[in-house]
């Protein structure tokens, strides 16, 4: 199963390879892996987007935790959260895919934020699942280049992750 | 981030809490003042450009007192028997790039078997750091998946917290190598020295304490068990609680054994042990484990050479009961019904504690009926071998070793059947003094282990079993015995193979024996004599005996005892690959 795990972790040099060579070195799968300072400017955020059984899932929880610079793990996909990603898609927009292109981006509450008499680039947030949609729904033809983030994740209500 | 006692400012000057002026230290000064400061007196080292500065304040002072070995590898190896021998913290120095890369082996086998270890490691100066210098490599990057913990130090200041933290977090929780790379430049530069006493780090909180409901749920199984059995590993021995270990037995009555690091946690020559469990363990202990109905296992990982086929393994229902102070030693390799994270020791006496205040006691009828099955499986006699044979047998070489050192000594072991025969047939009493390589199997380290105990042991009796292959892989070791007057006693199972490699072509590859055969072996004698040390070759099972004897009884004498023994013999039993852990090839 598709799990989101938030990671709080010291803001040190290294940190970000130790959690890297963790997923590596014990076979554990990543989907996506994002990560950035805090608030507080001595801790890092990450969130890992991973599969696997409960058991996997279990370990990767454990193995995270007992990483030295690590200083809290919350599997955010154990109770209700909220995740979004990013995306910068920039798409051919000539004759009449013109307007198409931008009543499409409208439709998904995408930006258009760069644009030359050829293109645009739109900026699309979401989950994951909108910005595959976005992409299907438009030409595959008409892609020019796509870079997303990968997933963030957040607790709702009063689920926080903080130290 | 962290918490440490802090110093005051009194006109200009600095003094910290005790009211001591702060010195200014170098680097170099720095780290051989917080060795002081830790109590080490031993560092197992070889030097280098890097280190340089480092070794020219070893040489201005008296309390640490270095090591010099041949080879890096052997470095980390010693200090890392000098822990397992001990409760201390072993600590190596080595240069950078291949004094690193060489102690790399040492890293990895201390941490497979979670042995507390500070590596101290010298760089290239900052400055040169990622422009592939002479003698650069990335440390960090290199040691990264084969220590607890490791650091680079940036800044001279942060250097005497950095070394604080690597001790703490090597000799906490679950124990580990911790490597501190440290810049040559680092060493020259100059800063107030202050040593931590002691330290909150904000990441890092190993438990301590077992959970006392999980406590309770485990004594209620114990307590209703029918055939129970007690499994325990290296935790034990690392966690020091193989008194409470010894106690909690008795107290109930129950069978136990011990996995090939947990070997002395438990006395070998009480009627309770079953011997060692697992791939070359004995009959009684695997079927034991495998037909018990509640299994008890403390500081132990259910390792694929303990449990064999995890399939097989759970064919059989039973509940089992699984004490670790890491908890993802828990349910990764078997499914736990009651997991108790925390310290062995503590949740012994707690375990302890609760069964003499639970009503009742175990099921006595069940468990004489569980005992007499024991005894039958024990009747069986797995470890028999041929005592009339007219070669060397190793097996009665460590027999005899057991009897001229009355059971006594410490042993250390390099990797292959020698080791599992040191297993099997010396009955270790305490812990502590079983020393090998369990997780990563590293042959080579036997000479460099036997080394350590012997430096942290001195007046000890110190062997190392041994086999013809496994000793060339750290012989040069034998200049530093000499050095330092180590009168280590090496019994090499000489039998011309690397055995266990023979063993298994023999059984799994149609007896193809592929590069086994140790051909142009050195005249060990007068290998042994060149370094100045004796040498003794002994071919007959009558010579045994007188020559161990004779040995020992050189108290001062470094003695290599070269065996040679009986080409074909095997280790049995044995679970072979895949298979369950009752379906063992015997005698």
């Amino acid at each position: 199963m598709r799990h989101i795990i938030s990671v709080l972790l010291e803001n040190e040099a290294g940190a970000l390879s130790r959690v890297a060579g963790l997923f590596s070195a014990r076979g554990y799968n990543i989907e996506s892996l994002t990560v950035a300072p805090t608030e507080d400017a001595t801790l890092s955020r990450m969130t890992i987007v991973t599969a696997g059984s409960d058991e996997i899932i279990e370990q990767i929880n454990k193995q995270l935790n007992k990483l030295v610079d690590v200083v809290k793990v919350v599997d955010l996909s154990e109770g209700d959260h909220i995740e979004r990603e990013l995306m910068l898609v920039k798409v051919r927009a000539v004759g009449k895919d013109r307007e198409e292109m931008k009543r499409l981006a409208d439709i998904f509450r995408g930006r258009i934020i760069d644009v030359t008499d050829k293109d645009y680039t739109i900026e699309l947030t979401g989950p994951g699942s909108k910005l595959d949609a976005f992409l299907k729904s438009i030409d595959a033809t008409a892609i020019l280049e796509t870079v997303r983030t990968g997933a963030s994740g957040i607790g709702r209500g009063d689920r926080v992750l903080k130290v | 981030m962290f918490s440490v006692s802090s110093s005051q400012e009194t006109r200009g000057e600095r003094f910290n809490v005790s009211g001591f002026k702060i010195m200014q230290l170098s680097g170099a000064e720095i780290v051989v003042r917080c060795l002081q400061e830790e109590g080490i007196e031993h560092v197992f080292g070889y030097p280098g450009g890097a280190v340089l500065f480092l070794y020219d304040e070893l040489f201005k002072q008296d309390k640490v007192k270095h090591v010099l070995v041949r080879h890096e590898q052997a470095a980390v190896h010693a200090a890392d028997a000098y822990a397992r021998s001990t409760d201390k913290v072993g600590v190596a120095l080595v240069t950078s790039g291949p004094g690193v890369t060489n102690a790399v082996t040492g890293i990895a086998t201390a941490y497979m078997d979670s042995i507390p270890l500070v590596i101290l490691a010298g760089q290239v100066p900052t400055h040169a750091i990622g422009e592939d210098a002479f003698q650069e490599c990335d440390t960090v990057g290199i040691t990264r998946p084969c220590v607890k913990h490791n650091f680079l130090v940036k800044d001279v200041r942060d250097l005497a917290l950095t070394i604080k933290k690597a001790f703490y977090i090597a000799a906490t929780g679950r124990p580990g190598p911790v490597v501190v790379d440290i810049p040559k430049d680092l060493t020259t530069l100059k800063t107030e020295f202050e040593y931590p006493k002691s330290i909150t780090m904000r990441s890092y909180n190993p438990v301590v304490k077992g959970h006392a409901g999980q406590i309770k749920k485990a004594v209620t199984l114990l307590l209703e068990a029918k055939r129970p059995m007690i499994y325990t590993g290296g935790g034990v021995i690392l966690g020091d609680a193989s008194a409470e270990l010894t106690k909690f037995v008795k107290q109930l009555g129950f069978p136990c054994t011990n996995t090939l690091m947990g070997l002395g946690g438990f006395p070998a020559t009480d009627r309770h042990f079953l011997g060692m469990p697992g791939m070359h363990g004995t009959y009684e202990a695997n079927m034991a484990m495998q037909h018990c109905d509640v299994l008890l296992a403390v500081g132990a990982r259910f390792d694929d050479r303990v449990i064999g086929n995890p399939k097989h393994f759970f064919e059989q229902p039973r509940k089992i009961i699984h004490v670790d102070i890491d908890p993802a030693s828990i349910s990764k390799r078997v499914k736990v019904d009651v997991p108790v994270v925390g310290n062995v020791r503590d949740v012994l006496k707690e375990l302890i504690r609760q069964v003499e205040s639970a009503r009742g006691g175990p099921d006595k009828e069940a468990l004489k009926a569980w005992w007499a099955q024991i005894e039958q499986w024990r009747g069986r006699d797995c470890l028999k071998f041929d005592r009339s044979s007219a070669i060397i047998k190793p097996q009665f070489v460590v027999e005899k070793l057991y009897q001229v050192t009355k059971g006594d000594a410490f042993i250390t072991s390099d990797v292959g059947q020698h080791q599992m025969w040191a297993a099997q047939f010396y009955k270790f009493d305490k812990p502590r003094r079983w020393i090998n390589s369990g997780g990563l199997g590293t042959m080579g380290v036997g000479l460099p282990y036997a080394m350590g105990v012997q430096m942290a042991h001195p007046k000890a009796t110190v062997a190392c079993v041994t086999g013809e292959a496994s000793i060339q892989m750290c012989i040069q070791e034998l200049s530093t015995c000499k050095q330092y007057r180590l009168p280590v006693k090496l019994i090499n199972l000489n039998n011309r193979y690397m055995g266990m490699v023979r063993q298994w072509q023999e059984f799994f590859h149609g007896n193809r024996y592929s590069e086994s055969y140790m051909d142009a072996l050195p005249d060990f004698v007068k290998l042994a004599e060149s370094y100045g040390h004796v040498g003794m070759r002994i071919e007959k099972p009558a010579d045994v005996e007188p020559a161990l004897k004779e040995a020992f009884a050189r108290k001062k004498d470094l003695v290599f005892l070269d065996f040679i023994t009986d080409q074909t013999e095997n280790v049995f039993p044995m679970v072979p690959g895949g298979k369950g852990l009752s379906e063992m090839i015997l005698v």
